[in-house]
């Protein structure tokens, strides 16, 4: 019998949902129930999922994904510019640019594997940031970053109605897109993202990808053409990319050259194996988290810090405040370093390997005590 | 040149040299329809070139490989699979990071779907038809009770197994094996001399490379002999044996 969906990935698929909507509760012990913050684990969580499709499937490690997404806010941004604030033509146009231009990369990258890909998919994205930094300015408007202007055309929108006066914003029919509504209109876009990526992994087309990962010279001799199946998931996950830079200017409405830095790029690497790459859940685990300490670290300060650190005497407290005060702030990106370093060492497979092994743990310790409860009755008898 | 009906493999006049080093003169096989033809030979024999020029990685400096009315020399690999041509390695090619099963049944959606389909709404576990068919398999060469095992952690002898019913599963018309049983023990060498036996009867035709002539003569129809790069002999499995170019070949200098 065909099922639309196996039991299992009903389950995850729901348990998924719920989480993601019920992140403003859940966030809140956190401190980090602010439309701001949530917007951005939702966003992140796009990239990384469609980072995930190529890397984690593949095991092909694209150095180059921010290109994407800068080309899918800029995408956005020249949308809201040019034919209507609403978001709906903005993540369309953003997703199809985007999606042209990792046809193009891909296409020239994918004739090499392994760390020549990663090293051409770098070089194509350092290009695409110097493109729009410097020297595509009428585009992208450079170091300023582009931004929506009461001069815009907006053709659509004054096609069927009077603009209203004041600054344009992004909007969804009239609706604002600012606050919650924006969070939840990016959670829309994550849960679909999640279903996408949960079919296209226990789809034949994801069971090939796999096989590519593990040997692709059996692949060949299998009689697969692989590289067209390498494309269409570097274009897929390049479209994902571009969702997610839209959805940033949806919520943000700058458009700037540095998201395409290669910075950028490895932090999304960052998050999927921080999560565990090949895994479902994991990507956007990893996105989460780093979103989330980024946001607590990166706002500690000196004053912070001696708080936290009052309970030392006073000579000590000063030191380890100057210490400590190094891996917080503008310096967060150590404690990272640190984070991910520990994570590869350990932890190869991230979080999910993790919570694998701690799940598994658990199951020995309650299996031995039911296995000692069930033996009882048996000597009994 | 005319290739006789029955003959689905025609190496024909086929010369390779590197340089100025012959690595094969004059090499003209037919392998025929349904029959186990195999080729062995000392070591440096040209048999792992012989093996090159006829998948198409290498191409011959003269002369041409048909298989079934289609010249190979320049096709890529998958496009040979598509024609109907299975290959074993001498190291087993498997997927390691998949399940048993999934080893057997990804060659199966290559043999339906061809070489580029995507299929992206689909569930793997909504086929069927193809599962059976890879558990049947499974079932022929032994490895059914492991379907969900990682095919990593097989024996050398099993992965030989997976990767041989890997082949099967695409049914195809052409089985090419460079050394089945290279590097294993008695025992694996063993059972994977039973189990080439047993899949003999299928009717697929089938090209072994072998170094070791103990392994083929219970299953080959056809014995051809290289050395230096030459056909030194051809014939039945017993007339081969019996041949003294071949035991010189064997016994003297290469070996």
């Amino acid at each position: 019998m065909t099922k639309f969906i196996s039991r299992k990935d009903l389950t995850l698929f729901i348990s998924f949902t719920a989480i993601v909507l019920a992140l403003p509760f859940l966030a809140a012990p956190f401190g980090a129930a602010y439309p701001d913050l949530l917007q951005r684990f939702m966003i992140f969580g796009i990239f990384a999922i469609g980072f995930n499709i190529l890397f984690g499937l593949t095991g092909y490690l694209s150095f180059g994904h921010a290109a994407f997404f800068g080309v899918g806010s800029y995408a956005a941004m020249w949308s809201f510019k040019l034919l209507s604030t609403n978001a709906i033509p903005a993540l369309i146009f953003a997703v199809i640019v985007a999606g042209i231009f990792a046809l193009v990369i891909g296409f020239v990258s994918l004739r090499r594997s392994g760390i020549y890909f990663s090293i051409l998919t770098l070089a194509f994205a350092q290009m695409s940031y110097n493109l729009a930094y410097s020297v595509l300015t009428p585009i992208t408007n450079g170091e300023t970053g582009l931004r929506m202007a009461l001069s815009d055309p907006r053709v659509l929108d004054r096609m069927f109605f009077e603009v209203p006066a004041g600054t344009p914003v992004p909007s969804l029919f009239g609706a604002t897109l600012s606050g919650w509504n924006g969070f939840f209109f990016s959670a829309v876009f994550l849960i679909a993202t999640f279903f996408l990526a949960m079919r296209i992994t226990n789809s034949p087309f994801g069971m090939m990808l796999k096989g590519i990962k593990s040997n692709q010279n059996r692949m060949n001799y299998t009689g697969f053409n692989t590289r067209p199946y390498t494309l269409t998931a570097f274009v897929i996950s390049g479209m994902l990319a571009g969702l997610a830079g839209a959805l940033l200017v949806v919520t943000d409405p700058l458009a700037g050259a540095e998201r395409m830095r290669w910075t950028a790029s490895g932090e999304v690497v960052l998050m999927t194996i921080l999560g565990g790459v090949g895994t479902l859940v994991g990507p956007v685990i990893g996105a989460w988290v780093i979103k989330y300490f980024e946001n607590i670290f990166s706002s500690f300060n000196n004053n912070i810090l001696y708080n936290f650190w009052s309970f030392l005497p006073e000579g000590m407290q000063s030191t380890v405040v100057y210490i400590s005060s190094k891996f917080v702030g503008e310096g967060w990106h150590l404690t990272l370093g640190l984070v991910f370093m520990l994570i590869v060492i350990f932890l190869p497979g991230g979080i999910m390997e993790g919570a694998r092994r701690i799940g598994a743990l658990l199951e020995r310790i309650s299996g031995r005590t039911r296995s000692r409860s069930e033996l009882k009755p048996t000597a009994a008898e | 040149m005319q290739t006789p009906e029955n003959v689905v493999l025609h190496v024909a006049d086929v010369h390779k040299h590197f340089g100025g080093l012959h690595a094969l003169s004059d090499i003209d096989l037919q392998v025929e329809e349904g029959k186990t033809h195999a080729i062995i030979g000392p070591n440096g024999a040209g048999k792992s070139t012989l093996l090159n020029v006829i998948i198409g990685r290498l191409p011959p400096s003269s002369g041409a490989v048909v298989f079934d009315g289609t010249v190979l020399t320049g096709k890529k690999p998958h496009e040979i699979n598509q024609l109907g041509v299975a290959r074993v390695f001498q190291t087993p090619e498997i997927f390691s990071d998949l399940s048993v099963l999934q080893n057997v049944m990804t060659p199966a959606f290559a043999r339906r779907d061809g070489a580029f389909k995507i299929n992206m709404f689909g569930l793997v576990d909504n086929e069927n038809d193809i599962r059976a068919e890879a558990e049947a398999i499974l079932d022929d060469v032994g490895l059914v009770e492991r379907r969900e095992s990682h095919a990593g952690a097989l024996s050398r002898g099993d992965k030989r197994r997976l990767e041989l019913a890997m082949c099967l599963i695409q049914k195809p018309r052409l089985l090419l094996l460079d050394e089945p049983t290279a590097g294993m023990s008695r025992h694996d060498t063993n059972t994977t001399i039973e189990l080439l036996k047993k899949i003999k009867s299928r009717g697929m035709t089938k090209v072994i490379i072998e170094h070791d002539m103990h392994v083929v003569f219970s299953l080959a129809d056809k014995i051809s002999v290289l050395a230096g790069g030459k056909i030194i002999a051809e014939g039945l499995p017993n007339e081969v044996r019996g041949n003294p170019k071949v035991q010189e070949a064997y016994l003297g200098g290469a070996h």
